[in-house]
């Protein structure tokens, strides 16, 4: 028993450390997502001009499933992004929708010139209010969307091929069929 | 050393002069000074998602510049402090607010270390208490009581 009881401060001890432990695992940066599982928030966003595809609305997402991509010519991630999802709209068939956030208009247009066009439409948020109904605090944000119009999955930062292969594309297969 | 002490006055004074500056820009402020005092106090209690440990009336950052212009849209339309906190916590998450609120999820952060000092200190008194009620020592016997006495007598 008594022995017990001096064991007690290094078993406390491991407690805590290993609770630390994993928290330093942790990136503090990414804060998971209130929205998901929540429908869609609604809204309607003019679309960006010379770049020959709609603005967006909620009523355009739904019924699909689909990627809504938050980027922006001056978020410098988006540009390494850009090509992961060029690839997923040409050659698995994903549906992209845009919001460009906070951009002016022709940078916006001169970035998609650059880097290439994967969406199907694109809404212009130029003052962030929609940007702000999304949840959004970091450009690229990614969120994925099922058939009734739910967010599934929210990726912050840019899409790397790792998360591809391992979260977004084994969801939108799994939300497909 | 005149001049050194002169100048740590002067540092000192400017010091207290100095007001903290607020990143609420003057074109952001609403023209009634209640409201705008109502917006900043507010602001003070939303945690700017970009940089994390500053509130979004002292971030710098464009979105908490966008927070900050959406509460006084808010509260020029008439809404609560209580809804517009609870509009963003729809939309960030309980990590939008600058003091975590109470709920099960985080009794222990917040109960913890009272519970954890309670715990302990309970602890630390029982067994302090039992260490000043342990028994005296048992008397001397008489021969042990003259053989003591002899020592200091012996010493004086």
């Amino acid at each position: 028993m008594r022995r017990l009881l001096y064991i007690l401060p290094l078993l406390a001890f491991v407690a805590v450390a290993a609770w630390f432990a994993v928290g330093l695992t942790r990136d503090p940066n990414r804060i998971p997502s209130a929205l998901i599982d929540k429908p869609m928030p609604e809204f309607q966003l003019p679309a960006l001009a010379e770049i020959g595809v709609p603005g967006l609305a909620t009523s355009d997402i739904h019924g699909k499933v689909a990627l809504v991509n938050v980027f922006a010519s001056w978020c410098v991630p988006c540009r390494s992004e850009q090509p992961i999802l060029m690839r997923l709209a040409r050659e698995k068939g994903v549906i992209l929708y845009g919001i460009d956030y906070k951009d002016q208009a022709p940078a916006g247009a001169a970035f998609l010139r650059e880097f290439g066009n994967p969406y199907a439409a694109i809404g212009v948020d130029a003052d962030g209010k929609v940007g702000i109904d999304w949840g959004v605090y970091g450009v690229p944000e990614t969120f994925v969307i099922d058939r009734e119009g739910r967010i599934r999955h929210k990726q912050i930062g840019p899409i790397t091929p790792e998360s591809l292969n391992t979260t977004i594309l084994p969801l939108v297969a799994q939300l497909s069929k | 050393m005149m001049l050194r002490g002169l100048l740590a006055v002067v540092a000192v004074a400017a010091a207290l002069i100095a007001q903290p500056a607020l990143a609420v820009l003057p074109s952001e402020m609403l023209k009634d000074p209640t409201l705008e005092a109502r917006a900043q106090t507010l602001s003070k209690d939303i945690r700017c998602q970009v940089c994390q440990n500053e509130d979004i009336d002292d971030s710098a950052a464009p979105l908490a510049a966008d927070m900050r212009r959406l509460i006084r849209e808010k509260i020029l339309a008439g809404q609560t402090n209580q809804q517009i906190l609870d509009f963003l916590v729809q939309r960030y998450g309980d990590n939008v607010l600058m003091r975590p609120p109470i709920k099960p999820a985080t009794w222990l952060l917040w109960f913890g270390p009272a519970a954890l000092l309670i715990v302990t200190g309970t602890l630390i008194a029982v067994a302090a208490r039992r260490r000043t009620a342990a028994p005296a020592p048992p008397q001397l016997a008489p021969d042990e009581e003259r053989r003591l006495r002899e020592i200091l007598e012996r010493r004086t």
